[in-house]
This record gives C-alpha cells, structure tokens and sequence, in this order.
C-alpha cells in the first residue's frame, strides 16, 4: 500500500514536502493508521509522530488522515482508504508543525488554560467530598470523555482564523462541562468572561467538530447550551 | 474575555440577538414584498405608491431598513474579522461598509418616507 506522509524538519528543509512509501499491509488484518505509521518507522526511522497510549485514550496522535482529523490508533484502514489504495497523513491543520506529524499545540492549550478547567466552589469544604445527585453527575455525560486530543478544534475554520481568540470546540466543550456542575459556584463569572464577539461567538455552527471527534462527542451542543446560558442570564 | 470595539453592540450575545432578530424581520419583509407581488400580478405605479403610503408599511419597512444595516455591520464585520488580518485593511474595508450602510439607510428612509 502506498503511504504519503508530510515531512518538515525546519532544521534541514526549506519548506514542506509529501514523502511517498511502499508498505505490506497483511492481507487478513485491518490494521489502524497508527499500526501503518510504526511499519513506517520501520523503514524510515526519521519519521516523527506522537503516540502513546494506542488506544484512544490519550489523545496524543491526532493527525489528519486521508483529509479528516482522527486518531491514528483508533482509526481502521479500512475505514478511511475507501475505494483508494493510499493513505495520506498529514498533522493537524492550522498548528505550527514542529516537525512531520508533530504539531506545537501551545494556542490550544492556552484557550483551554482560558476557561479555567477546574471546579471553583466558594463555600467551605465538607468533610469528606461535594456530593452530587445522580441527576446532576448525569449532565456531565457527553462533556467530561474529552481527551483534548485538539481533532475538533483543528478542523474548525473559526479556530483557524482567530486562534488566538475563538476559544475552540474543545475549549468550549470543557467550558460547559463546569458551567453545568452543580458543584461549580462560579457559573456567573465563567460567562461573563465568554461574551465577547470571539470566544464563544464565532463558532459559526460548521459542525466540523462534531464530524470529526473520535470519542463522539457533540461541542455544537456545548455551545448551544453555553449560549442558551448567557442569554437566560443577561435577559 | 477578548476586547472588540468595532463590533456592533460590544457584547457577543446582543450581537448574535441581534443577528438573529434581524434576519427573521428581513425574511418576514421578504415574504411582505414576495406576497404583495403574487396578489398583484398587475401591480402598477399607482398600487405600490398607495402600498407605501400606508402608516404600518412605512413602520416595517423603516424597521426591516435598520435591521438591514445592522445585520450587515454584523455579518461583514464576522467576515473581515476572519479574512482580513492587516488591520488598515481591515478598517478600510469596515469605513466601507459603514459608508454603504449608512447610504442604504438614508436612501431607504428618504424614498419611504417622502411617499
């Protein structure tokens, strides 16, 4: 099978480029894009991509697979090759490359940094823990499985256009997961500081996000929510 | 929070409102006009210069004129926040549209009203 990889070592190369190579994938197995990449280490051994846990729960090889951000260890060649006979990896789009598949990912943490991903609760602690009813651990179902591995907020042309300020899928995702906690006292401040034209706002609801998150999450339903919030609040 | 002092009402919220109420009292107008043009397949001078004459015409029409210019300054000001990163360029193509809007505006009252 014929794998295209994007390589960039801005040590050696002046700009990008697509480097091609031939590899036995075993007729009886379908083998995940992760397993391809490490049969391509084999060869080329400068070939550089994150990876960890292998399985879809560390979020650390998100790339962008035959034009559609993934997980490499959790995605089947069988389900993005369709008709072709070739695999095309690239890193995930809209981040500075640092080298091959790896992406610097500093901008999508610090938007993450920016909706204080912790629980803030002003009362004094109990005894033991904050209780919560059945009811209430229910509504964080859908919003705490994030991984961060950034596949949605890399795919969203917002985040790409004003990564500085679009706070991003991700971003906005965790930040209804503590808007909706009810051990969370700091509801009114955390929305006060999202409405301004950009951070949640200028999700344009292209869904993207939604297309492409390998846990099946939904962050255009976070930020309905988020939104649904801050008009119930300001009105 | 991010800082905008360009945008239209300063919140993300009133602006996304906004956008929104417009664009249903835009679409309403549109249907208004759509109608009056499959009632009145003869529709002459006469008829639409009456049409206009009327107090609630003049009211919905100066009402969808002003929600016009806000959901341009809206969706423009969207449009040149993402593809316009020189910010003279950026102010340039915002003066504009300001200029336009405020010309459609203007224009709009001066016709309508002056029926």
């Amino acid at each position: 099978m014929k794998v295209s990889l994007y390589r960039y070592n801005p040590e050696t190369d002046k700009k990008p480029y697509m480097q091609d190579y031939d590899i036995d994938v075993p007729a009886d197995k379908d083998l995940m894009v992760l397993d391809v990449l490490n049969l391509v280490k084999e060869q080329d051994s400068s070939v550089s991509y994150r990876r960890s846990c292998r399985e879809g729960v560390c979020g650390s090889d998100g790339l962008n697979i035959n034009g559609k951000n993934g997980l490499g260890c959790i995605t089947p060649l069988s389900e993005v090759k369709g008709g072709r006979d070739k695999l095309v990896v690239r890193p995930l789009p809209g981040l500075p490359v640092i080298r091959d598949l790896v992406v610097d990912m500093s901008v999508f943490y610090k938007q993450y940094e920016k909706i204080k991903p912790f629980l803030i609760n002003d009362q004094p602690a109990p005894g033991i823990e904050r209780l919560q009813s059945p009811e209430d651990r229910e509504k964080l179902d859908g919003l705490y499985e994030c991984i961060l591995c950034a596949c949605c907020s890399t795919s969203c042309p917002s985040f790409w256009w004003n990564p500085e300020k679009f706070v991003g899928p991700a971003g906005l995702l965790q930040a209804y997961r503590f808007l909706a906690d009810s051990r969370d006292t700091a509801t009114a401040d955390r929305l006060a500081e999202l409405d301004d034209p950009f951070s949640v706002f200028r999700c344009r609801g292209i869904m993207n996000c939604v297309s492409v998150c390998p846990k099946g999450l939904n962050p255009t339903r976070a930020i309905g929510h988020i939104r649904s919030m801050l008009l119930a609040n300001a009105t | 929070m991010v800082k905008s002092v360009t945008n239209l009402t300063r919140s993300g919220l009133s602006d996304w409102l906004v956008q929104r109420v417009s664009a249903v009292l835009l679409a309403l107008y549109t249907l208004f006009i759509l109608g009056v043009f499959f009632a009145n397949p003869d529709l002459g001078y006469d008829e639409w210069e009456h049409l206009f004459s009327l107090f609630w015409v003049k009211l919905f029409t100066l009402a969808t004129l002003l929600a016009l210019v806000g959901h341009i300054w809206i969706g423009m000001w969207t449009v040149a926040t993402d593809y316009l990163k020189n910010t003279w360029v950026r102010f340039f193509f915002l003066c504009v549209i300001a200029v336009t809007a405020f010309v459609y505006l203007v224009t709009g009252v001066t016709a309508v009203w002056g029926v």
